[in-house]
């Protein structure tokens, strides 16, 4: 299975951060670091797979940002490059040709979207498809919902302001 | 600022800018110091917050939390944000307790009731929220409470399948964190069977359930092989358009093959001959299509198809069965082994690896041994030259020994430091292993010192040393090529240890050699002894005594260097007391004492732990070594038996504990004992040769009395607590006897302050005979474990009685004996109660150990003993007769011994008396 997912900006500015197994905070913190020095050190042409611990790590960049997971010895290495690729599919299909701000400014839905391809480090639906139909789903009742302007952000929406 | 997908929380937005905006990391903690305060305020404000405000701070201290900062407040306000009406709301609060609030939280109780509201919604998409929750966390808790309706979710007809999916993940994490919580017995079919559902996205996240519990308990899964077989057969038959969406870049169901494939790798192959057949055909059709040409010239297509042949190989390596697949397979990864991809050459290295272990693709992978070669040498990634290592350790066998180890050697000259140290201990294994020539392997040794002489760890070195002395055949060469290596101007610290044993063991070899004469040994090696850490001139100077008994025509060089101002006055204070002892033993002892000293450490390498084999994984397998091989036994003479003579002895101790290596701690001491027959001397000497061991703690053998366990037989163990095991192993002949010590480490660390030490009473000085003619010893020891000082008082069981000798007469001249020793002090007679059952047999034993004859024949009586035996001493003999009467109605025995000496009749009276 996988053990977690990483995105982070060539400047090791970590952007997502995805645990499949309960890490202690210190951990995660000590993890996080370790491993955007050691994958921002390789040049480019080196292979996207290194032994770290008793955890394989692949790794790929795509345009500024590195996608960085930590699988188990059986895991399957180059599948997990698919992995990723597929998930920069899907955020790309979403957002209509992603970059690294898109995935800033919208982390809660680049978290939905994980969730809905990548489940308890194992993946749940590969079809591209099905992960947008579950996605617009969500957005679908959103929009039912009721709208917020501006007002609201200024507080005028409670009765009290009034 | 990018466009906000959905509802777009702007207050977000403008947040996340303002961050992005921060000039400085002084600034961005000054701008989320303000928000928190901000956010704070409004929890805490009277004003109740309505669901998208909360949602929105909520949201907030999420992003605050993923820059990096602790978050200590708000997880209420995403609680309650979960019994929201709104699915956006409900969403973010789910995100909040996935992200940020662990299993052990309080809160979680609250969590899992609102768990339980959403999991019996009638919105499937709010009861995906509940289970993608539950798969986040995985707490034992929610296992326990929630986690039994899960398997009725996912095998229940009337679930949709996006919820099964879900269903069927969330129930694998809960099953990885607490398997015991939720039995799934009666679910195992159901369960297996989701292997047959119409629906991809179900099979494929039910194939990693059912790996997990396969793992768990293959025998109850045991039917999911047919199953697994069939729907892997139906994949990869299909075409690429059938599968539609599953499809990834024109290779069909990628994930679901290769799940699939994995499942299978936790049985052997099937036993069913059409399942076996098919899966064969299944594996074949994914070889094929290696070599079909690629459909696309993406990569993606390439890493799809690959991901399923790479593991199909790993499949056929684990059956280890059909050579047929095993040679393709090989073959296969030979042609990955030059492909232009980084990645597949690593994985090709990698997998190939495996192949070699098996003995139907050994060859196979052999025939690749050039390209692997050349890999190491070219590849511009250390990670895939360090596969390169491991491939090359994994097909290495004699044939190709010689030419494997000679590119490993060559290519460690310019290796990267971070594998040196295991590429030195491959190639220290590989030569040991595969050396058909011991010379071969001395010289890859020593350049292994050579090359990566910090990198050659004490294992390797004194595996070289131990082989050198245990094959004669070697020895010559070895002394000379280490006499040449230590010619180089600068050589490494551990080929001066390596050179100083070996030159001190077997110098002499070479010592006829003009240009290897002893003196110049000597010179060569004390030229590098200033280099040298303090370890190692402690082992020159051992090296240099050595010298002294080999080559006695450099004794006063070696002298004077022993008694040098450095030496003797060196602030290390093991050193000073080396260069004391020994220069105090070359200056008295006899050269007894040297031939002695020459085995000393020689022992310990020979009771050295093997060098461990490793694996390629460089993970060390177990197995403590426990040989213990006493080859030099201690030797005490007992000289005089004479009561008026009083005797000054000389004794010489001579302890060298070696240095035990790290995974294996036994440790060997030889104990040399001489005493002969000297001159007066005001006291005795007292040699320690400590090797290695860092502090001065005392261990005692004083000779004062006996111990009754000893009596009847020579060997056993002395001591022994839950740290240390004191064994004894001991030889008798006539007045000689030879004593080991043997210290065995029980504890799994090193001692760190280890000393002995042996001291004679003042009455062995006067003479033994006053002290009932026995050597009696006492240990004494101290050592420090843990911080606390530990002494130990022990008794060696050199005794008199060990120096008799079983004598055999007849019945005529035992009683012409027996009567010529009437005088009354001459006999020795006692009575006394049986301690132990008086058993015939075991009797006879203890008479038999304790040194005495039996002589058949003379009593009448068969239960009594009749015994006879000669004690010997230097000076004299004395003879003893001995009767042994059980009366086995009262349970006593009667003893009688007569000697010459009336001493000796009462000695071995009281130590017999203590034996029945």
């Amino acid at each position: 299975m996988m053990q977690f997912m990483l995105l982070f900006s060539r400047q090791g500015k970590l952007r997502l951060q995805k645990w499949f197994s309960a890490y202690p905070d210190r951990v995660k913190k000590k993890t996080t670091r370790e491993l955007i020095t050691l994958v921002l050190q390789r040049k480019p042409k080196m292979c996207s797979f290194l032994e770290w611990k008793d955890l394989k790590i692949v790794y790929k960049r795509y345009a500024s940002l590195y996608f960085c997971c930590a699988i188990e010895n059986d895991d399957n290495e180059l599948l997990t490059l698919e992995v990723i690729h597929r998930y920069v599919e899907l955020l790309d299909k979403y957002f209509g040709s992603v970059c690294e701000l898109d995935i800033i400014f919208n982390f809660e839905k680049a978290y939905f979207m994980l969730d809905e391809f990548l489940l308890g480090g194992e993946v749940q639906e590969s079809s591209k498809k099905n992960v947008l139909k579950a996605i617009a789903a969500q957005d679908l009742l959103q929009e039912d919902e009721e709208p917020h302007g501006f007002l609201d952000e200024l507080g005028f929406t409670s009765p009290n302001a009034w | 600022m990018p466009t906000v997908k959905g509802d777009g929380m702007r207050g977000l937005a403008v947040f996340i800018s303002d961050i992005r905006n921060c000039k400085s990391k002084e600034a961005e903690i000054k701008r989320i110091n303000k928000e928190l305060a901000n956010i704070r305020s409004k929890f805490k404000g009277d004003k109740t917050l309505d669901g998208y405000q909360k949602k929105k701070y909520v949201c907030k201290l999420l992003f605050i939390f993923l820059l990096g900062h602790d978050i200590d407040f708000g997880h209420m306000e995403a609680v309650n944000l979960l019994s929201s009406n709104k699915y956006t709301e409900k969403q973010i609060g789910y995100l909040f307790i996935s992200v940020l609030v662990g299993a052990s939280s309080d809160l979680m109780k609250l969590v899992i009731q609102s768990i339980k509201n959403d999991l019996v919604s009638r919105n499937p998409i709010h009861i995906n929220l509940a289970l993608h929750c539950m798969a986040n966390v995985g707490s034992r808790e929610m296992a326990d409470s929630v986690g039994g309706d899960i398997p009725k979710l996912l095998t229940s007809g009337e679930t949709i399948d996006s919820v099964k999916q879900i269903a069927g993940l969330t129930l694998l994490r809960l099953q990885r964190s607490s398997p015991e919580m939720i039995p799934l017995g009666e679910w195992t079919s159901r369960i297996i069977h989701l292997l047959n559902d119409q629906h991809m996205g179900v099979v494929t996240s039910a194939t990693s359930l059912i790996e997990a519990l396969v793992r768990k308990n293959p025998d109850e899964y045991k039917s999911c092989v047919s199953l697994a077989v069939s729907r892997l057969s139906r994949i990869v038959t299909a075409s690429y358009t059938d599968l539609q969406d599953y499809t990834y870049y024109f290779v069909p169901a990628p994930w679901l093959s290769v799940k699939l494939l994995r499942l299978l790798q936790n049985y052997p192959p099937p036993e069913d001959p059409s399942v076996r057949t098919r899966l064969t055909e299944c594996l074949e059709t994914i070889l094929n299509k290696a070599q079909e040409p690629p459909k696309s010239k993406k990569v993606q297509h390439s890493n799809a198809k690959n991901a399923v042949l790479f593991e199909a190989i790993n499949l056929i390596i684990h059956m280890d069965s059909d050579p047929n697949l095993l040679v393709r397979a090989c073959n296969q990864l030979g042609q990955f082994l030059q492909h232009k991809e980084t990645n597949l050459r690593y994985l090709a290295l990698e997998s190939m690896c495996l192949l070699a272990t098996s003995e139907f693709s050994h060859e196979a992978v052999k025939k690749h041994q050039d390209t692997v070669i050349t890999a190491l040498k070219t590849e511009r990634d250390v990670s895939v030259r360090q596969r390169a290592v491991d491939l090359l350790y994994a097909m290495c066998d004699r044939s190709n020994a010689e030419e494997i180890v000679g590119e490993m050697l060559e290519y460690l000259e310019s290796a990267d430091y971070s594998i040196r140290e295991e590429m030195v201990l491959k190639v220290a294994i590989l030569a040991e292993k595969y050396a058909v020539d011991y010379t071969w392997y001395v010289d890859v040794i020593l350049n292994l010192i050579r090359i990566a002489g910090d990198y050659v760890s004490e294992e390797v070195w004194y595996r070289v040393i131990q082989i050198v002395i245990n094959r004669d055949d070697v020895q010559g060469y070895a002394a000379k090529t280490v006499f040449e290596a230590l010619q180089a101007p600068a050589c490494h610290e551990n080929m001066v240890k390596v050179g100083g044993y070996i030159l001190g063991e077997f110098g002499n070899l070479i010592a006829g050699d003009p240009r290897s004469s002893p003196l110049v040994q000597f010179q060569l090696l004390h030229s590098k002894y200033h280099l040298c850490s303090p370890n190692t001139r402690g082992l020159l100077l051992s090296t240099y005594i050595k010298f002294i008994n080999l080559f006695p025509e450099i004794k006063a060089s070696i002298q004077e260097i022993l008694g040098s101002d450095n030496n003797l006055r060196n602030p290390d204070v093991e050193l000073q007391q080396r260069c004391i002892e020994y220069l105090q033993l070359s200056t008295v002892a006899s050269p007894d004492v040297l031939v002695g000293l020459h085995n000393i450490t020689l022992l310990l390498f020979r009771s050295l732990a093997k060098l461990k084999k490793k694996k390629p994984t460089a993970t060390a397998e177990g197995g403590e070594e426990k040989e213990k091989e006493p080859r030099t036994i201690p030797q005490a003479q007992v000289n005089n038996a004479e009561p008026s003579a009083p005797v000054p002895l000389q004794v010489s101790v001579g302890l060298p504990i070696g240095r035990s290596t790290a995974r294996n701690r036994r440790l060997s001491v030889n104990l040399k004992m001489i005493c002969s027959l000297m001159p007066p001397l005001p006291s005795f000497f007292f040699f320690f040769f400590l090797m290695k061991f860092e502090a001065y703690l005392f261990f005692y053998l004083t000779i004062i009395f006996l111990i009754s366990r000893f009596f009847c037989k020579q060997n056993g163990v002395l001591f022994e607590n839950d740290l240390l095991q004191i064994g004894i192993k001991a030889e008798y002949r006539q007045n000689l006897a030879r004593v080991g010590v043997f210290f065995g480490n029980k504890t799994t660390f090193q001692f760190t302050n280890f000393t002995s030490n042996l001291v004679l009473p003042d009455s062995i000085k006067s003479g033994m005979y006053k002290n009932r003619g026995c050597i009696l010893c006492k240990c004494f020891k101290i050592w420090c474990q843990s911080g606390q000082m530990q002494k130990l008082n022990l008794k060696l069981p050199v005794i008199i009685s060990k120096f008799l000798e079983p004598a055999e007469m007849n019945s005529e001249a035992f009683f012409t004996r027996w009567k010529a020793l009437s005088q009354p002090d001459q006999e020795c007679q006692k009575i006394f109660k049986a301690q132990f059952p008086q058993d015939t047999e075991q009797v006879k034993q203890k008479v038999l150990g304790f040194g005495l004859s039996i002589l058949q024949g003379i009593d009448p009586n068969p239960d009594n003993f009749v015994s006879s035996a000669i004690l010997h001493t230097r000076n004299q003999q004395v003879g003893c007769l001995v009767r042994l009467e059980p009366n086995k109605q009262m349970q006593m025995y009667r003893l009688t011994i007569r000697s010459t000496k009336p001493e000796i009749s009462k000695a071995l009276g009281d130590l017999l008396e203590t034996q029945f």
